[in-house]
């Protein structure tokens, strides 16, 4: 019974977390373009860039209300489902999302409000540094719950007592064993899905022959961006199995399917494609290229030193293989897939055919698809690759009741008698996912909420989608709309309200500015009759 | 019978305060625990009576997306304080936080439905123009907005009522609490529990609230017409208030007489009390003078009032245990350490945080406009 609740919590955590991982990393990466089309625009003066940043701002905002939606799940789902895990990491883990919300989310949110709604509110210098807020924001809690998480990979730190993890050392945590190399991963992740989400929809345009000059914009800077970023992902993904071969042998086991340790002096293959066999404890078809992994880690095609198969670990302790060994390769084979679509793209921009080649440009309209398939394929393997563990075994002094220091290891390595090593965790300074769901929800409840998800995802994505693409179809808006817009802020600066108010609105302004006219001498706090630079200086002063 | 017992435990569980041994950061973070809760319930709270009120006071689609955009660019931002709320109780006292959210696991869930709905309601609403596709979304915003307030309301009514932990006598070490009846308890039978008469009573009170104070700050936002509806549910929603608060007052002195435990040791504190009666008072007299800021800060001040009675009668307890010993700030608080580090963080963050929440309000004051961009 408890068995099944873990389960069910499980299932609930991949689905909530999956679903609001779609929109973040959309986010972030269109986030920097947006800072580059509008920080261009005011350099620049030209209008097309301004149009680019208002569109992109509509599609920015749609898809950050969702992330905003789906993300509060997230942060009350510790404590719903996950009591025991709460309890064990609340000293170290809750800091860091305290951060979060002090120093990211009200960022984000806050200027998104003038980000969105402030286009004829604010002066465009004061609209541009909204932008740039809001960027910095959705970055900064990439920074926050990526420290978190990776401390659960690699915990750092911390010392054991009271039967929970507790700080001793606030750096040590933020700057654990794997946090900068995996920031970086998901900063690049969400740099090629937002470039790959302007890429289709300009893509999609050129097919349609519309919004030319949008598009003739747009492409060059999204396609550099997806290009560099495409580029940066292997090298910074080297970096990072690297550095899961030195704190998770066991996962890179899992993503390699590595059963069997490899002998010295024969070297470790590196598997391109297998089916694995979870029931026999083998790779099937597996095609793969010998020592290459060895060469990756060592720079030695025979050296193994370090490289374990998962036969150096008892059962219970190992990670599933099927889940991330396919979910690993689907991302390292998308990285090499962006890499080939981008540096095509290039090749095309180079020799100023890009928009004539039809075929690319479906390629281009449908490779947004990757990105999104990349970005949860690598957290999945990374997360159930961590398996069975929630907290992974770490070094750390651990304080017994009694008050007895000890320094634990977070693995200790003993030989069987047929000579072969064997690791055992340490159960003291780890937690199970097994053990860290919580005591007090019950299975039906566990349901329940299972199945409000469920539906409440099923109805909030297609509507998400076709908002979405009612936008796109909609498309940028045109110079002389901007300039209408523009136009009319301008003249409330002299009129006082409502002159760019939509249908019906005439009866209001009239109302309005006799209203305006009565409360002049209240003292004004009610006319946004003052001028849009002044509204710019006052805000500027108070942040 | 039941009632009976719930009664007496909930009197014995009034430990006395001096009994409980906490430190200054624990305080501390009681505190600003208590002005996270106040800055969230004053903003996100009219954005619920502006939910609660959305489909009565708008009579076309011209007037509800008025009532929509008044609470437009900024609904998102006052949600935030709820999201640190929960951080800063989880970093905090991750005893509480594990335990109380997985207690209500249930009504959490809801709440977080009538958070998501309301949240894209919202957010699809003006999309498209079609009248049935506008009027689905108005009523899943009123819907939404009307669930999160009941469930926030008993909330409130459970905390003062309390759960059943642990069989009496066996103590809390470093705040771990056994949960074995808790997981007896079938779903219905916890719901049956967490939704009976007292926290449904703080249900229909926390509705009142905020039902009162969106319907003022509507009143602020709007003109013409629109406003007159809006001053006629001032009246409503502040009798409907006025009389649930001394109905809630009573219930709570005779049903859960713990909660003047703070104010018996801390007699000043009586000020509380007496400024909230001049607060309450001063609403209906600023609205009649047709001074709704007034009443708009009466009604905030108010609010503030009651989270902080609310405060007050936990204080120093987080989870009142009815079979045995509370969980209090001192038994369930992180190490000093991780305190002070966030005592670090928000002494840093906060500044900021106030300044461009203000800026952002400054930038959208006034009544409210449809532009190009508005829902």
């Amino acid at each position: 019974m408890e068995l099944d609740v873990v389960q069910l919590q499980r299932m609930q955590f991949a689905l909530t977390i999956m679903f609001h991982y779609l929109f973040p990393p959309l986010t972030i990466g269109l986030g920097v373009l947006m800072v580059v089309f509008e920080g261009t625009y005011l350099k620049t003066k030209k209008p097309i860039y301004e149009i680019a940043a208002r569109f992109w701002t509509k599609l920015f905002a749609v898809s950050f209300a969702v992330g905003v939606a789906s993300g509060i799940v997230m942060e009350f789902q510790f404590g719903t489902g996950w009591a025991d895990y709460s309890r064990f990491v609340g000293d170290v883990f809750g800091s860091a999302l305290a951060a979060e919300g002090i120093f990211a989310f009200f960022l984000e949110s806050g200027f998104l409000a003038v980000l969105v709604f402030g286009w004829d509110r604010v002066g465009p210098k004061m609209h541009f540094f909204s932008t740039l807020m809001v960027s910095l924001g959705s970055i900064f809690s990439s920074v926050w719950i990526i420290v978190a998480n990776s401390w659960q990979q690699t915990p750092a730190g911390h010392h054991i007592i009271n039967g929970r993890a507790e700080v001793v050392d606030f750096w040590a945590v933020v700057f654990n064993h794997s946090t900068i190399a995996r920031l970086t991963h998901v900063w690049i992740g969400a740099m090629i899905l937002g470039a790959f989400f302007v890429l289709s929809i300009c893509a999609w345009y050129a097919l349609k022959r519309k919004h030319m000059t949008f598009v003739k914009t747009c492409v060059p800077i999204a396609l550099v961006f997806a290009f560099v970023a495409s580029l940066l992902a292997p090298i910074q993904g080297h970096y990072q199995a690297h550095n899961v071969y030195e704190n998770q042998p066991a996962k890179l086991a899992a993503f390699e399917g590595l059963y069997t340790t490899p002998k010295e002096g024969e070297g470790a293959a590196l598997s391109l494609f297998g089916i694995v066999n979870e029931d026999e404890n083998k790779i099937e078809a597996e095609i793969a290229i010998p020592g290459l992994l060895s060469f990756l880690i060592h720079q030695d095609f025979s050296k193994t030193e370090g490289i374990r198969g998962l036969d150096q670990y008892d059962e219970v302790d190992r990670p599933p293989v099927a889940i991330p060994y396919y979910t690993y390769h689907t991302m390292v084979g998308l990285g090499m897939v962006f890499i080939l679509v981008t540096s095509l793209g290039m090749f095309f921009l180079w020799r100023g055919k890009l928009y004539d080649k039809r075929w690319f440009l479906w390629v281009l309209v449908l490779a947004v698809i990757g990105p999104y398939i990349a970005n949860q394929a690598g957290w999945v393997a990374a997360e159930v690759g961590r398996q069975p563990f929630i907290v992974y075994p770490n070094d750390a002094n651990y304080t017994a009741d009694n008050g007895t220091v000890t320094a634990e290891a977070g693995w200790t390595e003993t030989t069987t008698e047929d000579g072969t090593p064997r690791l055992t965790p340490n159960e003291r300074t780890s937690l199970r996912t097994q053990d860290a769901a919580s005591k007090s929800v019950r299975e039906e409840e566990a349901i329940f909420s299972l199945i409000i998800f469920i539906i409440m995802y099923f109805i909030l994505f297609p509507v998400w989608l076709f908002v979405l693409n009612d936008k796109i179809q909609r498309g940028p808006e045109s110079e002389e709309e901007v300039a209408a817009a523009k136009k009319a802020r301008d003249e409330r600066k002299g009129t006082g309200f409502a002159a760019t108010a939509v249908a019906g609105a005439d009866k209001a302004k009239a109302q309005s500015m006799t209203q305006a006219k009565q409360d002049k001498p209240a003292g004004g706090s009610d006319q946004p009759a003052a001028d849009a630079t002044d509204d710019n200086d006052d805000v500027k002063e108070d942040v | 019978m039941e009632f009976a017992s719930l009664l007496i435990a909930s009197a014995e569980s009034a430990q006395g305060i001096a009994a409980v041994d906490w430190n200054f950061l624990q305080l501390l973070w009681f505190v600003l625990l208590g002005v996270l809760l106040i800055g969230y319930t004053i903003l996100d709270g009219f954005d619920f009576g502006v939910g609660i009120l959305h489909p009565f006071v708008g009579k076309t689609d011209y007037e509800r997306r008025i009532t929509i955009n008044s609470i437009g660019p900024l609904w998102d931002g006052n949600e935030v304080w709820l999201i640190t709320f929960g951080g800063a109780l989880f970093a905090a006292f991750p005893e509480v936080y594990a335990t109380v959210f997985s207690a209500f696991y249930v009504p959490f869930m809801l709440l977080l439905l009538a958070l998501i709905l309301r949240a894209v309601s919202l957010e699809f609403r003006s999309k498209f123009e079609a009248g049935s596709w506008r009027g689905l979304w108005d009523y899943l915003f009123f819907g939404s907005s009307a669930l999160a307030a009941i469930l926030f309301g008993a909330a409130v009514g459970n905390a003062i009522m309390g759960l059943p932990l642990e069989a009496a006598g066996e103590p809390v070490a470093s705040g771990r609490v056994s949960l074995d009846i808790l997981r007896e308890m079938t779903m219905l039978d916890k719901l049956a529990y967490q939704l009976s008469w007292y926290p449904l009573l703080c249900a229909v009170f926390t509705v009142t609230i905020f039902g009162m104070h969106g319907s003022i700050y509507l009143y602020l936002k709007t003109e013409g017409e629109l406003q007159e509806r809006c001053k006629r549910w001032v009246w409503r929603w502040f009798f409907a208030f006025a009389a649930m608060y001394v109905v809630v007052t009573i219930a709570t002195l005779i049903a859960h007489p713990h909660v003047t435990g703070a104010l018996t040791e801390f007699p000043f504190l009586w000020i509380i009390p007496a400024l909230n009666a001049l607060a309450v008072a001063n609403i209906p007299r600023a609205m009649y003078k047709g001074r709704p800021a007034y009443a708009f800060i009466s009604s905030c001040a108010t609010i503030a009032a009651l989270v902080f009675l609310f405060g007050m009668a936990l204080f120093p307890n987080l989870v009142i245990n009815t079979e045995g010993v509370n969980m209090t700030i001192a038994n369930t608080a992180s190490s000093d350490h991780t305190l002070t580090i966030m005592a670090i963080i928000a002494a840093v963050g906060m500044p900021f945080v106030l300044a461009y929440t203000g800026a952002v309000y400054w930038t959208f004051r006034g009544k409210v406009e449809l532009g190009k961009f508005s829902y």
